[in-house]
């Protein structure tokens, strides 16, 4: 018999915590229905993580090593192009053996690979899933064994700060706007270039959910990089206006300005 | 409040953080890191996402300056940092011919993103090895109505100056305003 619920009944790290305590060996499939949509296998033997796997992610050794910086895109082509082998172990003993990287290398990318994949699964709010026993991933696949411990103990703290940030900023689809505050000490602030990239954007027409999408970052990920920015002092969200639906557009340049407004700040620079 | 935006913009060590620190009623919020690469002779600190800095108008205006990075290898931000300007500068250190190239195609890719009003403002004219703003505009290969002003980044009124020229530029392409948008 299969185990199967939601994850907004049973968590995820409950489900962690689970499988650890029973040595369970067996494939966990949850499908996302919050957010963004999203299927995800995690592979586990003797209640330890051998093996992760994101929906329509192609995680084959050579794309799980550039995504964890240890290959750069060049370097996995061509060793692909290289390789008339096709398993996973053979691509890895084949970059062993031309000097590209050592064992211990691929071993500590797969592994960053795999908790990276899971901590993106603890920000999921609800989704079916289905535990099968003794289902292993496919054999050509290279496989390391974390212990579900920390991974438990780092997954809450992720969900909380995950929890957290969407208290302080629950609505993603509002602009966002320079903090007038006029004792902000901007002295000695120091901010990351993402930071600076949604500086760049802020103005009444963006709303965060867009400027969020535009530069390609997940909800979790803008969420942190505004919410420094707001304790920073360097912003706030603009108080929602009426609740219309609003069109979608991507990111527009600023309507163009009046020539009121142009004479105010000519008149003003005169003076300064 | 409303706000509007400038972009100064130019090669590597032109002076643009000087420039909006001129006039910025806030300390200008740098991104700055010590220069480990061997442009480090020139200077020890180097702008690496962008600068910017704040002048209030009225209660519902300000003005706010963004500087870009100089180095080449940050300019995936250029194009990001001129969403929406109103207009921009570049800089071009008046003294280093060497730079003139680089300043021309800074202007060109900017150009090239939309048609947006710009001044050049021949820095360090204080120099004495400063070349002056009607030989630059050849060296750049500009044509006869492109502004090129002599500038001083270091001192506030010389920037006011190229603030309010490329103000003026842009009062030129301006769009009349509405009658009714003026409602006292
Ligand atoms: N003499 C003189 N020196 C200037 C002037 N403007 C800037 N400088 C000097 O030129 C150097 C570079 O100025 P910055 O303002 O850092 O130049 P930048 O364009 O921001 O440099 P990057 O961010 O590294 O590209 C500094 O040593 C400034 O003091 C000027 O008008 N005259
Ligand atoms: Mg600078």
């Amino acid at each position: 018999m299969a185990l199967k619920g939601n994850l907004r009944d049973v968590g995820l790290n409950q489900l962690l915590n689970l499988i650890y305590l029973a040595h369970k060996t067996g494939a966990l499939t949850v499908q996302n229905d919050s957010g963004s949509a999203g299927k995800a296998r995690l592979y586990f033997k003797e209640g330890r993580l051998i093996h992760a796997a994101l929906d329509g992610q192609e995680a084959r050794l050579t794309d799980v090593l550039v995504k964890v910086g240890k290959l750069t895109p060049d370097q996995a082509r061509a060793v692909r192009s290289r390789a008339k082998v096709d398993t996973d172990k053979e691509l890895g003993l084949l970059m062993i053996q031309s000097g590209m990287l050592n064992q211990n290398d691929i071993i500590q990318g797969v592994k960053n690979y795999l908790l990276e994949t899971v901590y993106q699964l603890f920000t999921w709010r609800g989704g079916q899933f289905r535990f099968e026993a003794n289902e292993l991933p496919p054999e050509e696949r290279i496989t390391v064994a974390v212990s579900l411990d920390h991974l438990i103990i780092e997954g809450s703290r992720r969900v909380q700060e995950w929890e957290h940030l969407r208290d302080e900023l629950p609505d993603l689809d509002v602009p966002l706007r320079f903090s007038d505050r006029p004792d902000t000490n901007l002295r000695n602030i120091n901010l990351s270039v993402e930071q600076w990239k949604v500086v760049s954007f802020i103005n009444a027409r963006n709303t965060i959910r867009q400027i969020a999408n535009f530069l390609k970052v997940d909800e979790f990920q803008i969420r942190r990089i505004v919410y420094g920015l707001q304790t920073a002092g360097l912003v706030d969200v603009m108080p929602t206006a009426a609740p219309a639906a609003r069109p979608v557009a991507p990111v527009v340049p600023a309507e163009p300005v009046g020539r009121g407004v142009l004479l105010r700040v000519i008149d003003r620079l005169r003076r300064i | 409040m409303q706000t509007v935006k400038m972009v100064v913009t130019g090669p590597f060590n032109s002076g643009k953080t000087s420039f909006i620190g001129s006039v910025s009623e806030i300390p200008v919020v740098r991104t700055e890191r010590k220069i480990t690469d061997n442009t480090r002779s020139v200077k020890e600190q180097t702008t690496v996402a962008m600068d910017f800095g704040r002048i209030t108008i009225d209660n519902d205006l300000a003005l706010y300056l963004f500087g870009t990075p100089g180095q080449k290898r940050f300019d995936f931000m250029w194009e990001i940092l001129s969403e929406g300007m109103l207009g921009f500068v570049v800089l071009v250190d008046s003294a280093r011919p060497e730079t003139f190239r680089e300043a021309r195609r800074i202007l060109d890719t900017f150009r090239g993103y939309s048609p947006t009003p710009f001044v050049i403002a021949a820095n360090k004219q204080d120099d004495e090895d400063a070349w002056p703003a009607e030989d630059l505009k050849i060296a750049l290969g500009l044509d006869a109505e492109v502004k090129v002003l002599p500038c001083i980044a270091t001192k506030k009124e010389s920037v006011k100056e190229i603030l309010l020229e490329l103000l003026y530029v842009i009062l030129e392409s301006a769009p009349e305003d509405k009658a009714p948008a003026r409602k006292k």
